[in-house]
């Protein structure tokens, strides 16, 4: 130690202008991330405020239990919050099964061949095709040929949507799973199938849920691929063959019209759409806790 | 490097003459060796019948060569400790032996491999068949995300349709054998993942026991654990042999003393020596394994 005083003088003081350098860096590193954060949660909190303070005032009994009504008849959005979980809960019948299959496959068999990078490709560009032409192309193939609107081809139209979002999370789990497990499982005598289903699936489920959680949140608001698909009714209906409202579409329609207590309900409209997104996402998220490894 | 090859292949010789034994005869074998605790030492190795024979094997991964003319007999009922540096082929081998290079495309094994009178490396075996009867235990704990008794429940319904009372017994067995049984009894439905890392390998061991194999290959089963678990690993190991073919890869040297009674020298991808346990640790024949053993390099 003190045989190295005279040089270590110098070390001492390039390393202290060094060490400021540092500090500076790091602080100026840490004040940009607060701020990026604080511009980020404001703008979060502040939609929700407005949701908030805005839409409580419309929540009533009749919100639940009446179907849509005209303009000053106290209507509720009872057939529109039944009509969103229809065609919401459907789509996600539709597109999770064929997007999970599609990404054990695209994990587990396709890897990189040529088949698999090409339905890779095509299921990303879905991934962030703008949503009206999934509406658009439902139309031409369902409404059209079949000659009237109905909830089944909204169903669809989110179905599409919905698929791209489960095949990419699916994957990516599925490719988390450590090699190390799979190959204990083949140790054993296990077919591949077999692991596949009962060790990979059940080590990648919480970000598989994650996954269809994500997709569920993204068609519930959809709009746009509703408009042509489904079309909105403002009566009372469970049947998927015709047309049916929905949370988005009533959202739509009441907050562009003059009525005050139509744009009343389209705030109470958007805060249940949220309000429901939310309590999914928190309980699937508790009931999955346990299977993350 | 021909002298220590024709050595190898000298011994393999007589013992495979043996090998339509083991299948037949297997009860008779175990009575011996339990009965016998003293018969560990050389010559008795010597009389063993093989449980597998490799001969000739090359093993390649893609153009690279990772295996040359690997020739070794494993003596049933006895532990085969595989020692070597890094890369010279220790786990290849083993890998070979229950074909678990099957799932990599580009990685072919030629040559032989006999087990039950059958070359394993012959189109048309059943590897799931095999896998059942060799094996595997792998370098890091692998519980499966379930809970302890669908670990061992997992292995046991892919071969075998058993009732409910009876795998609740194949479950218990497998634990009291790996020693795990008094720590895990009260909490047999939750999460395999919670044990601690020992547990969590010697529940692995006990996953693969329990499909009744002939044969248990382990690859460095202790590298990822403390001293206390290794040890318990080793206890387990002195009474697993008196049932179970064990070939065991380790790095380290004191372990294959203490649990091996053959071990076998690999370096680059051949096999220098193989001898009894304490003729290689005290007087092995080739150079390259004494440096080895000596801690000159590796």
């Amino acid at each position: 130690m003190t045989s190295s005083s005279s040089p270590s003088l110098m070390r001492a003081d390039r390393s202290a202008a060094l060490l400021l350098r540092r500090r500076m860096m790091d602080r100026l590193a840490t004040a940009l991330s607060w701020l990026a954060m604080i511009v980020v949660v404001c703008m979060l909190g502040s939609i929700l405020w407005s949701l908030l303070s805005n839409g409580v005032g419309g929540l009533s009994l009749h919100l639940f239990t009446r179907s849509m009504a005209p303009p000053g008849q106290d209507g509720g959005l009872a057939n529109a919050i039944v009509g969103s979980i229809l065609q919401t809960g459907l789509a996600i019948l539709l597109g999770a099964p064929a997007g999970l299959l599609t990404g054990i496959y695209l994990a587990e068999y396709g890897r990189t061949s040529p088949l698999a990078q090409a339905v890779r490709f095509v299921s990303d560009m879905l991934l962030s095709a703008p949503s009206i032409l999934v509406g658009l192309f439902i139309y031409m193939v369902l409404v059209a040929t079949l000659g009237h609107f109905s909830g089944l081809a909204g169903a669809v139209a989110l179905a599409i949507l919905a698929m791209p979002i489960v095949v990419r999370t699916t994957e990516d789990m599925l490719r988390l799973v450590p090699v190390a497990m799979r190959e204990a499982a083949i140790a054993l005598g296990a077919p591949k199938w077999r692991v596949i289903l009962f060790i990979c699936l059940r080590a990648a489920r919480g970000g598989v849920m994650t996954g269809i959680l994500l997709a569920v949140a993204r068609v519930a608001g959809e709009t746009a691929p509703l408009l042509f698909t489904s079309l909105g009714n403002s009566e009372w209906s469970l049947d998927m063959g015709r047309p049916m409202a929905s949370l988005p579409v009533a959202i739509y329609q009441y907050a562009g019209s003059a009525y005050q207590d139509w744009m009343q309900q389209a705030w109470t409209g958007a805060l249940l759409v949220t309000v429901g997104v939310l309590i999914i996402n928190i309980v699937v998220r508790v009931g999955t806790r346990g299977g993350r490894t | 490097m021909n002298p220590s090859v024709q050595n190898t292949g000298v011994q393999t010789g007589p013992t495979t003459q043996a090998a339509p034994g083991p299948a037949l005869t297997e009860g008779g074998n175990r009575a011996m060796a339990s009965t016998a605790p003293d018969s560990l030492m050389t010559p008795a190795d010597r009389q063993a019948p093989t449980a597998i024979a490799v001969r000739d094997l090359n093993f390649y991964y893609g153009t690279s060569h990772a295996l040359h003319d690997i020739s070794l007999a494993f003596p049933a009922r006895s532990v085969t400790g595989m020692i070597g540096p890094s890369g010279c082929g220790k786990s290849t081998l083993l890998r070979v032996l229950n074909r678990m290079y099957d799932l990599y495309p580009g990685q072919r094994a030629t040559g032989e491999v006999i087990f039950d009178n059958q070359n394993i490396l012959a189109p048309g075996i059943d590897v799931n068949v095999l896998r059942s009867r060799v094996g595997m235990v792998f370098q890091k704990p692998t519980p499966f995300p379930m809970s302890i008794y669908d670990n061992i429940a997992f292995g046991i319904r892919l071969h075998e349709r058993v009732s409910r009372s009876e795998m609740d017994g194949r479950v218990e067995d497998a634990l009291r054998r790996v020693a795990l049984w008094a720590e895990v009894q009260d909490r047999l439905n939750s999460s395999a993942t919670a044990l601690s890392g020992g547990q969590q390998q010697r529940l692995c061991i006990a996953r693969t026991i329990a499909v009744r194999p002939e044969v248990i290959l382990l690859d460095e089963p202790t590298s990822a654990l403390d001293p206390v678990s290794t040890a318990r690993i080793e206890e387990l190991l002195d009474e697993l042999k008196t049932e179970f073919t064990i070939a065991i890869v380790t790095h380290n040297m004191q372990q294959a003393a203490r649990c091996a009674d053959q071990v076998a020298f690999f370096y680059m991808g051949r096999l220098v020596e193989v001898d009894s346990t304490p003729r290689m640790f005290t007087a092995p024949k080739e150079k390259q394994t004494q440096d080895y053993i000596t801690g000159r390099f590796g």
